[in-house]
């Protein structure tokens, strides 16, 4: 039974996992990208439409991360191209990826999909408890790789470091000759392409149909993880499961009849996300170890 | 570069997606001399389940059985707030004669535009507040949960039922306690254990909370939310359960055993007949939340899906439960009733009148726990 419910908050987490380690290289790179919503919308109608029509789920976890690629390219274009305001950009882009997944999958609804199968891992799945990790499904297994390897190339590779260069200082990176927006252009790529799979999650395995605006506000809460996790890909994944065993045992709580009061807990993550959203949106003097340049524009001056 | 351009271009961009979004899409079925124009408010996208759904399925039951007398239309995705405010008058300057605005939440906005125009009727669904042109329109959806109550009485082999609801209002607990009418009437051991999900729709948390009750035991679920998930994950985890609002067997063809449909095609014909002969009033109907127009399985208003995924004794139990309610010779809250702390509702004969089914603030036997303040 509770092996069952670690199943459940390992599954929950592994949106807000994918989204919020993509929003990570992004910020580091120094670029605050605040449309994961969309992105996530984009690649759960993308992820569902694939799938649907091919019936291939894993033709729909490249779906997915390609419509969300796809989508923060508009992102990548304005910003950085343009040198448009990072925040009204990106609040932007959550409202027209809300739009276009729900004008996009208006004839999806009401379709049902095969879902992505688990793979259980002999042997080891049958551990108590543990056995758990072991009986995910390929995207989840995938997500966990994907962490690894971002963790890695942040920071022990050299494009790590001249990533992580680009978003502490522009102006330094740019003198020493690095190619700053190439590099957030990437970045942001890399952001759009790992939302587009947590979105993704969603339907091919989680809820296996489409449903406007089924995101319900998670690509919020993998914006939150980001700076909860102080920008590290490890604390991000830490902080996602524990975000996920929050949302499951307010349910069990209830469930078993715990005297808590279950409308607090569920407002619980959105209250801490709304509050770490002010704090990046104040700037300035609160800092988490955050990229100096989080958010700022680089324009090519000499 | 010219920065200010760049934000116009922005905005442009941003509101372009608040239109795709919000602002709804105008469709209309035309035809001629002079017909009546009815106009329709919906939540959401009507899709092929649920809610907004429902209400479709009636509005073309009311264009087909009127023909070319009358023209609908309607405005989706209208979001319960000041927009809608906007989105009614809209169709009032259309020249609807009579406005269906089709969520509890546009209750006083439709207040509002009544006032405003006294010549236009107006129809609710679901609220309590009413003018000289303004009615209100609901079903006794609580009639199809004690069916479902019956039916997971004799289903379930854990005796645990996993009830999923959205927020603590009347018409939710309402259910609750019907369903466990229902449960209690056909097995004394069975009990409900119920989760608030405080949502109407989030699939992923009404996914994890069907999730939640199987992993504590519960083998049959029932739902008071809008999407599809809960049903799905059961149908994954071998556990049974049932449809809002629509129809969903599609998405649990193993797992559904019946859904109760929302019929809302009776009342809109109903309605639209009495402002063609020039008879439409608010009615004399109860003066309560409910609103004027309340009925429920007798009338057809709600209908309870083919039984599926049961064996025939367990759908005989249902289809007399259903008749039952129906021909009103099987009254829900009917006494003896107890709430599940042991303290008496109602005496051995006394029925519960319609103002006490909305003045329920406790659970009757067979549920567990509080509800949360």
């Amino acid at each position: 039974m509770a092996e069952e419910l670690l199943l459940a908050i390992l599954l929950t987490s592994v949106p807000l996992i994918l989204a919020a380690t993509g929003e990570l290289v992004a910020e580091k790179s120094g670029v605050l990208n605040l449309g994961v919503e969309g992105m996530m919308l984009m690649g759960a109608v993308a992820a569902f439409g694939v799938a649907s029509l091919t019936g291939s789920p894993y033709l729909g976890i490249l779906g997915g991360g390609l419509a969300g690629l796809l989508i923060s390219l508009i992102f990548a274009v304005f910003v950085l191209g343009l040198a448009t305001n990072q925040v009204a950009t990106g609040l932007a882009l959550t409202i027209f990826g809300t739009g276009l997944s729900g004008l996009i999958g208006a004839p999806l609804v009401g379709q049902s999909i095969d879902g992505l199968p688990s793979l259980i891992i002999p042997w080891i799945s049958d551990i108590p408890m543990i056995g758990a990790f072991f009986r995910l499904d390929f995207l989840a297994y995938l997500s966990v790789i994907l962490v690894g390897l971002t963790a890695y190339v942040l920071n022990y590779t050299q494009f790590g470091l001249v990533l992580r260069a680009v978003g502490i200082n522009h102006d330094s990176a740019h003198a020493l000759g690095y190619p700053v927006l190439r590099v957030r252009f990437m970045a942001v790529l890399f952001g759009g392409f790992m939302a587009g799979l947590g979105g993704g999650y969603l339907p091919l395995v989680l809820t296996p149909h489409w449903a406007e605006g089924m995101t319900s506000g998670r690509g919020w809460i993998a914006l939150a993880l980001v700076v909860f996790a102080s920008w590290q890909p490890w604390r991000v994944t830490a902080g996602a499961i524990l975000f996920g065993g929050i949302t499951i045992m307010q349910l069990v709580g209830q469930a078993r009849g715990w005297a808590v009061p279950s409308q607090f807990l569920s407002m619980l993550p959105y209250f801490a996300t709304i509050t770490v959203l002010v704090l990046i949106s104040r700037g300035g003097r609160i800092q988490f170890g955050a990229p100096a340049h989080l958010g700022k524009n680089f324009l090519i001056t000499r | 570069m010219n920065r200010s351009m760049l934000l116009l271009l922005i905005a442009v961009i941003a509101l372009g997606g608040i239109y795709f979004y919000n602002s709804s899409t105008t469709k209309e079925e035309v035809s001629a001399d002079e017909p009546l124009k009815v106009g329709f408010v919906y939540l959401t996208n009507p899709g092929d389940h649920g809610w907004t759904y429902a209400h479709e399925v009636g509005r073309q039951q009311l264009q087909d059985h009127f023909g070319d007398q009358i023209v609908t239309s309607y405005v989706e995705n209208v979001p319960e707030g000041p927009d809608a405010t906007r989105v009614i008058r809209e169709l009032v300057a259309d020249g609807n004669q009579i406005i269906f605005t089709t969520s509890f939440g546009y209750m006083e906005q439709t207040l509002k535009v009544a006032g405003e125009n006294p010549d236009v009727i107006f129809d609710h669904i679901t609220g309590y507040k009413r003018a000289e042109n303004m009615a209100t329109g609901n079903i006794r959806f609580y009639e199809g949960r004690y069916v479902q109550g019956v039916v997971a009485g004799m289903t379930t082999k854990s005796n645990q039922i996993g009830y999923l609801a959205a927020f603590p209002i009347p018409e939710v607990i309402q259910g609750i306690n019907s369903f466990a009418r229902g449960l209690r009437s056909v097995n004394k051991d069975a009990t409900i254990k119920v989760v608030w999900v405080n949502s109407w729709y989030d699939p992923v948390k009404e996914a994890d909370a069907a999730k939640v009750l199987i992993a504590e035991g519960a083998d049959v679920l029932a739902q008071h939310t809008d999407s599809p998930a809960m049903l799905q994950t059961a149908e994954k985890a071998g556990a049974k359960g049932f449809g809002q609002s629509s129809d969903m067997h599609e998405f649990a063809p193993n797992a559904q055993l019946f859904a109760s449909v929302n019929n809302w095609g009776p009342y809109y014909i109903d309605q639209v007949q009495k402002v063609i002969d020039g008879t439409w009033s608010t009615g004399d109907g109860p003066d309560h939340w409910a609103g004027n127009t309340w009925k429920g399985i007798g009338d057809d208003f709600l209908v309870l899906s083919e039984f599926k995924n049961m064996t025939d004794d367990v759908a005989a139990a249902a289809a007399a439960a259903r008749d039952g309610i129906a021909e009103s010779s099987l009254n829900i809250f009917e006494g003896p009733m107890m709430d599940n702390k042991g303290n008496i509702i109602l005496n051995a004969g006394e029925v519960l009148d319609d103002g006490g089914l909305w003045a329920m603030n406790y659970y009757v036997e067979g549920v567990e726990g509080n509800i949360p303040n």
